[in-house]
């Protein structure tokens, strides 16, 4: 297998676009991130999109084609990845893919989705098509009440609260004030994530990530290459993907998933390095436990532990493992497409030392974790610096 | 008749389009005592981890428990 590095990024701002219509949102961050690496449309030899729902969301189907010659590249690959909110972190897992086993050269990897011109009520129907609908769905089961429903057994195992689960919140929100391109950029108090309205109980609209529009793309080639293109690569020192059953009544054990525990123990062990390694990561913070788990099944504090961890402010910015310094999917927006290829685009930022008011100083290490549905695909990606 | 106990449970608000009629409804995934996980509806008394609920009965597909 052939190492391979990011040679450019390019993102869209998250948040609600009236104006602006999928495709419009795609070619933007496309043509952001070829412009960062200095290759022309010609150059990419093949383009792999992720995105969740865009037949559902805007009636858009054959997207990779459509999407990638509006950018004025055809004659290559153009094909799109469902994983529902992993779709764009599929995408990664499989270019990467194709790139180490010498089938290709340029890739480039996008994500994307046009959420905001449906109402709440059908984004929540069709955001459940992620999950079983010959089961829970059909039963009245939303991602919010799933999650909610995982919230609540952690709670009852381990003793976690809903203070710290707000204190995820609160830090996610803390971190996307200071992300430009941020869907919401305010700072919360506890007190107010607190006592937000209840989405699905015990989870409040706080404990929720955003409905938002929006895209990311990175620019991925073989390591021996990138000099070629940038004086800044990023190498992709581990990526894997594992997959879970989709229906959340199926797990033996739903405060952990199963499917993230198994993606990091690959990911760390192409990398070569282990859990007390990463300097600090993007996690997926679909709801406010998901992050609270992430961390446990990450190997960052042990099962149980999550709670108290963020609740001491351990994945601050100043604390020992920062956690989502983009302001994670609650606080920069959560377009499920786009999301899993955002990660990434977030941890080159602070690998590149380009994260502004985010900078960390330790910038050296950095993890992405993807998670699709109730946990059904999990991506996890390891970067370092070149 | 089915019986188990609540693994899990919660009360939704903010019902997917089909159900927005019925909010706020609680939702729960029931340990059956014949083995399996069942994602049911809760009907009457609000459950509770560990509560042990009893089938009711099938609306349109959806299994109905209640607190025993």
């Amino acid at each position: 297998m052939r190492p391979v590095a990011i040679i450019g990024i390019g993102k869209t701002a998250f948040g609600a676009f009236p104006d602006r219509d999928l495709r419009s949102l795609a070619v933007e961050a496309g043509q952001k991130c070829l412009a960062d690496a200095h290759v022309s449309p010609s150059q990419v030899e093949a383009y792999y999109l992720g995105n969740f729902a865009g037949p559902s969301f805007v009636g858009q189907n054959h997207l990779a084609p459509y999407i990638a010659g509006a950018m004025g590249i055809t004659g290559v690959p153009a094909t799109r990845f469902e994983a529902a909110c992993a779709s764009s972190g599929s995408a990664f897992y499989h270019a990467v893919s194709s790139v180490a086993a010498g089938l290709n050269d340029v890739v480039l990897v996008a994500g994307v989705e046009k959420m905001t011109s449906q109402t709440t009520p059908k984004v929540t129907e069709i955001l459940a098509g992620a999950g079983d609908t010959c089961g829970e769905v059909r039963a009245g089961a939303t991602f919010p009440a799933l999650f909610a429903m995982i919230a609540r057994r952690h709670m009852y195992q381990y003793g976690t609260t809903r203070e710290m689960m707000a204190a995820v919140a609160v830090k996610n929100h803390e971190n996307g004030a200071k992300n430009p391109l941020a869907h919401m950029r305010k700072v919360i108090t506890m007190e107010q994530a607190l006592r937000g309205k209840p989405i699905s109980e015990p989870l409040t609209v706080f404990d929720c990530s955003l409905i938002s529009d929006g895209a990311a793309a990175v620019l991925i080639a073989p390591l021996e290459r990138a000099a070629e293109f940038t004086d800044k690569p990023v190498k992709v020192l581990g990526v894997a993907q594992t997959s879970d059953y989709v229906a959340l009544d199926q797990k033996d054990d739903i405060t952990t998933f199963q499917a993230v525990s198994s993606a990091a123990q690959k990911a760390y062990k192409m990398a070569g390095v282990t859990a007390q390694d990463i300097q600090f990561a993007e996690v997926h913070d679909c709801f406010t436990i998901a992050e609270i788990i992430a961390t446990e099944d990450l190997g960052f504090v042990k099962k149980g532990e999550g709670g108290p961890y963020a609740l001491a402010g351990c994945t601050r910015l100043t604390g020992p493992l920062p956690i989502n310094t983009s302001g994670g999917l609650k606080s920069k927006g959560h377009p499920v497409g786009a999301t899993g290829v955002g990660q990434i685009c977030d941890l080159v930022y602070q690998l590149r030392g380009e994260a502004g008011e985010r900078q960390l100083e330790r910038h050296s290490l950095g993890l992405a974790q993807n998670l699709g549905g109730s946990g059904a695909t999990a991506v996890v990606t390891i970067l370092g610096v070149a | 008749m089915k019986s188990g106990v609540v693994y899990t449970e919660t009360v939704v608000h903010a019902a997917p389009e089909q159900f927005v009629a019925d909010a706020p409804y609680q939702l729960a995934i029931v340990s059956l005592e014949e083995g399996g996980r069942l994602t049911a509806r809760i009907d009457g008394e609000r459950v509770v981890i560990g509560d042990r609920v009893d089938f009711v009965e099938d609306r349109n597909g959806i299994a109905f428990f209640r607190k025993a």
